[in-house]
């Protein structure tokens, strides 16, 4: 069927007609029925169990070294798999959630703020604009209480009261405390836990590393997943790794826009093959922009830096009212001049308001010509984020207690003082919520692949509240997946296969085939020259707001760009040593191919919800408008083969346990 | 800015490196130091000459890839990683010396890119708790004074980068062996295992190659994360009190 929407097929009008093939429904994500509260005890009571001399005989490759791999493979490690895992830095301590500064959350309640199981259940799903599976997000809510227990056990150094007791503070959109960190560097923190468990299996000789290898192709046999083919990347060896299961955690994608705050290596490679061999795709236009980064400052600009959200607690946000104040020394300006417009707009968070909110009324006002910074092409492109009342309130020393590493690192990459000028911020993409589809298992669905962390299309939906992607990180690699995967192993150990199964053939030629291709293109423009193009457009047109006519000229800008590539690139040196643009050429053409497809959802999506805000769906002031009659569906993209159109499978999202309700901060 | 650039080249682990000269034009103060080497390597890819190979990963100072020797100093004149180091620190027209890591334990691979897997195997012997997923008590059980908190997160914000390494004369590793060996000793969860943890991490410390500590301080002042050098001493009277206590 190549046709578009039947007429009976949906209510809704399709602009994506003509992209894709509607597919069947996917009707049951295996959440186990009964009460919300009971549904993880129950699943857990449920799934097989293997006993300890089978586990021995049972391999599981994991792919990914971040919270969600490296925690997963320690856990598994300890239980006594065999375990191999994956990473392509010289080190699994250096995975990009070692990056992440803000903090995670955990339903502790231990400033006896009213928080709960229940509460950080609904805040999640209501920050999640009502587009994530309810089941998940509360045994997402469960488990973040045994989180921060695992992790303070490990040597965590979490902040700590006077009394000894673990310091707590709230995050960007809700009103509780909830948010465990250490100082600025909570991920960098977590992630030495979780590497140093790792390390510890290592020496127990339950884990295998592979540091600076690449996973280029994964293996599906006989319908099951049973391996995958990576590179080595000191010596360029193609290798056959072949196991009983195998777990993706190989992080987000939000490089598919060249300037992003995450890692420069990191990539959607690991789950862009896994697609093309048939696993779904689920939202893939659901990328969450972070408000508090520092501005582009010039041309060469390779990656844009976050500044923690926890800066929106003190630092108050401030645009001039009139566009001439706009070049004048901020410190002139007087009160009255200044437009806190968070403040204005919403009176009861404030600066405080979720992250698609903060960002997009700071592009709101630099549109209207009110940024301040340096002028990028046409426009001003940043909003103060101003320390001088916190200053005032608290004394200098304590703000340089809470932020001071912050503030340094602002200084060092603009050359500005931020205790005497405000700090500039602009938004910037930061994290994403698609990812590949997976049940309530965190199997995808293709047989025996797991996908967990920000791998996966995520518990959260739409929007992304702060320090939920930490917690869901944690959460699946130390209690989720290996809950669940021993219920897919106790079938296991499942019949050998070796290198000349056809499946390990066919998957060993089409990597070799394509590194070759890379190299003899022999083209004129460079890996990077490629990547930044495709970033321009996908900002443009699939960043913070999309319209129809932008989406549509995107994705046949793609499609040339894609051409373009695949007749002049141009690679140097061999593949047989180390070779830093032969990595970044595989990655960059699975983005061109994920940035069509990313085009077509956000296409398909006609309506707004968090992070997601399609300019023809907007209430009468300009709020994201949301249409639960028509979207409340995960879109789970099948690949429709190198020709062919992507074909749409929709995952029905009912909530049992919360009221849907329109989102509103004011 | 207009940069005289010398680079150590070497195409493979046995192969043999030479210093190479570059010209670069064009560099605007707000680059980092590796938005210089990729402006370097677009222009080395149009005429057709192998890039050059460097590691980096976060761009951010915190993920500990980049390293690189700048004019003989580990990360270059400033007290930061690499990838935070901006052009503004160096005078239009100077010239600059880019080398690898310079230590026995961490051998070339390619250009400027070493192996640090050493590193890997010292936390392996030992830097860590052993508590198995799922067994923890709460978090609460046992407060820790916010001294010692502070103490152990000081120290944790090691890197792993190498500097330390790099800048030591003696090539040793003592200042990221004694960063985790005080970070999980000012720990109560740390201290079931102290004595073990330091005389297994020591040991393999040594079998990798590390030189002796001759109390040099080099490592401290090259380190971008301002690891002190107490914890060496620290480290010194874990291991004097391991050994009293026999093992
Ligand atoms: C600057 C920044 C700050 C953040 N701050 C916060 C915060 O305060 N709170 C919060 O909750 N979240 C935060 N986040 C988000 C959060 O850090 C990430 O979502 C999370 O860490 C992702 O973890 P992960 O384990 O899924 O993947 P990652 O940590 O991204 O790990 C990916 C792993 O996969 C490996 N890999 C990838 N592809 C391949 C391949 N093809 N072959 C082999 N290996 C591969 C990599 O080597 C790496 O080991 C932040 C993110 C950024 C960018
Ligand atoms: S002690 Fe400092 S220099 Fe040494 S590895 Fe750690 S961060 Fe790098
Ligand atoms: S690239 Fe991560 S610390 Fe420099």
């Amino acid at each position: 069927m190549t046709d578009t929407l039947s007429p009976e097929s949906g209510l809704e009008r399709s602009d994506a007609a003509g992209y894709f093939t509607p597919g069947e429904p996917i009707r049951d994500a295996k959440a186990p029925a009964g009460p919300i509260s009971e549904k993880w005890t129950k699943r857990r009571f449920e799934a097989r169990l293997v006993n300890p001399a089978n586990r021995r005989k049972l391999s599981v490759i994991i792919v990914g070294t971040g919270l969600a791999g490296g925690a997963a493979a320690a856990t598994l490690g300890e239980a006594g798999y065999q375990v191999k895992s994956f990473c392509y830095q010289d080190s699994p301590r250096r995975a990009h959630s070692i990056a992440a500064q803000g903090g995670i959350n955990a339903a502790k309640n231990y400033k006896a703020d009213g928080d709960s199981v229940e509460r950080l259940f609904y805040d999640t799903v209501k920050g999640g604009d009502y587009r994530s599976r309810e089941a998940n997000v509360y045994r997402l809510a469960e488990e973040s209480v045994n989180i921060i227990d695992q992790c303070v056990a490990q040597g965590v150094p979490f902040a700590r009261e006077y009394g000894g007791l673990l310091d707590n503070r709230s995050f960007g959109g809700v009103q509780v405390s909830r948010t465990f960190y250490a100082r600025g560097q909570t991920g960098q923190q977590l992630l030495l836990g979780a590497y140093q468990a790792l390390e510890r299996q290592v020496a127990a000789g339950t884990v295998t590393t592979y540091t600076k290898h690449e996973m280029l192709e994964l293996i599906v046999a006989d319908g099951r997943t049973r391996g995958i083919i990576a590179r080595n990347l000191v010596t360029g060896e193609i290798e056959t790794h072949l196991a009983d299961v195998v777990v993706l955690a190989s992080g987000g994608y939000g490089n598919v826009f060249f300037l992003s705050t995450n890692a420069m290596g990191s990539n959607v490679t690991a789950t862009w093959r896994a697609h093309r061999k048939g696993a779904y795709m689920a939202n893939p236009c659901y990328t969450q922009i972070h408000p508090t980064c520092i501005p582009v400052s010039g041309e060469h600009q390779s990656k844009l830096t976050l500044m923690s959200e926890s800066l929106r607690n003190d630092g108050r946000i401030w645009v001039p009212k009139r566009a001439e104040d706009c070049t004048k020394d901020p410190r002139e300006i007087p009160e009255e001049d200044r437009d806190y417009y968070l403040e204005r707009i919403y009176p009861s968070f404030g600066n405080l308001v979720p992250r698609d909110i903060a960002s997009r009324q700071a592009k709101n006002v630099c549109d209207e010509g009110r940024g301040v910074g340096p002028m990028v092409g046409d426009f001003r492109r940043g909003v103060y984020l101003d320390f001088s009342d916190a200053i005032e309130r608290m004394g200098r020393a304590a703000v340089e207690e809470k932020y001071g590493n912050l503030f340094d690192m602002y200084a060092r990459i603009t050359g500005e003082d931020p205790y005497e000028v405000p700090m500039r911020i602009y938004p910037a993409v930061h994290y994403v919520m698609g990812g590949l589809w997976v049940d309530y298992d965190l199997e995808s669905n293709l047989k025996g692949l797991f996908v967990t962390g920000e791998a996966n299309f995520s518990d959260h939906g739409a929007n992304r509240l702060g320090a939920s992607a930490l917690m869901q990180g944690l959460a699946d690699g130390y209690f989720v997946l290996p809950n669940t995967i021993r219920d897919y192993l106790a079938d296991g150990p499942f019949e050998k296969i070796d290198e000349s199964h056809p499946a390990v053939v066919e998957a060993r030629r089409s990597v070799e085939e394509r590194i070759e291709k890379f190299l003899s293109i022999n083209g004129t423009r460079s890996v990077d020259s490629f990547h930044r193009e495709l970033g321009h457009i996908m900002w443009e047109y699939c960043g913070m707001e999309r319209s129809e006519e932008g989406l549509r000229k995107a994705i046949d800008m793609i499609r040339e760009l894609k051409r373009e590539f695949w007749s002049n690139l141009r690679v140097l040196g061999t593949a047989d040593s180390l070779n830093q643009s032969l990595e970044k050429a595989g990655r960059v053409a699975d983005f061109i191919e994920l940035g069509e497809l990313m085009c077509i959802d956000a296409l398909n999506r006609r309506e707004s919800c968090g992070g997601h805000f399609r300019a023809e769906s907007q209430t009468e002031d300009g709020e994201a408008l949301r249409d639960d009659a028509n979207f409340a569906y995960v879109a789970a993209w099948e690949w429709g083969g190198e020709d062919g159109q992507p074909v749409l499978h929709k995952e029905d999202l009912v909530y049992e346990a919360i009221e849907m309700k329109q989102r509103s901060y004011k | 800015m207009r940069l005289k650039l010398k680079i150590w080249r070497q195409p493979a682990a046995h192969a043999k490196g030479e210093m190479r000269d570059y010209d670069l034009d064009g560099v605007s103060p707000d680059m980092s130091f590796l938005e210089m080497l990729d402006v370097l390597n677009e222009r080395l890819t149009e005429q057709g000459e192998d890039p050059v190979a460097f590691d980096h990963d976060c761009r951010e100072g915190i993920c500990g890839s980049c390293d690189l020797m700048i004019n003989g100093e580990a990360h270059g004149p400033e007290v930061t990683t690499t990838c935070q180091l901006h052009m503004r620190s160096f005078r239009d027209g100077q010239e600059i010396v880019i080398e690898p890591w310079r230590s026995d334990a961490f051998p070339v691979i390619k250009d400027l890119v070493v192996d640090r897997s050493a590193f890997d195997r010292i936390i392996a012997a030992g830097g860590y708790v052993s508590v198995n997923t799922g067994a923890a008590p709460d978090a609460h059980a046992t407060p820790v004074p916010q001294e010692d908190a502070a103490r152990a997160f000081n120290v944790a914000t090691c890197i792993g980068c190498g500097a330390c390494v790099a800048a030591c004369p003696n090539g040793s590793a003592s200042l990221f062996l004694g960063a985790k060996i005080t970070h999980l000793g000012a720990l109560p969860q740390g201290q079931p295992e102290r004595d073990e943890r330091v005389v297994n991490m020591v040991a393999q410390h040594d079998a990798e190659g590390f030189g002796g500590c001759t109390n040099i301080g080099a490592c401290t002042n090259s380190c971008p994360k301002e690891i002190p050098l107490d914890v060496i001493s620290q480290l010194n009277k874990d291991l004097r009190t391991a050994m009293r206590h026999g093992h």
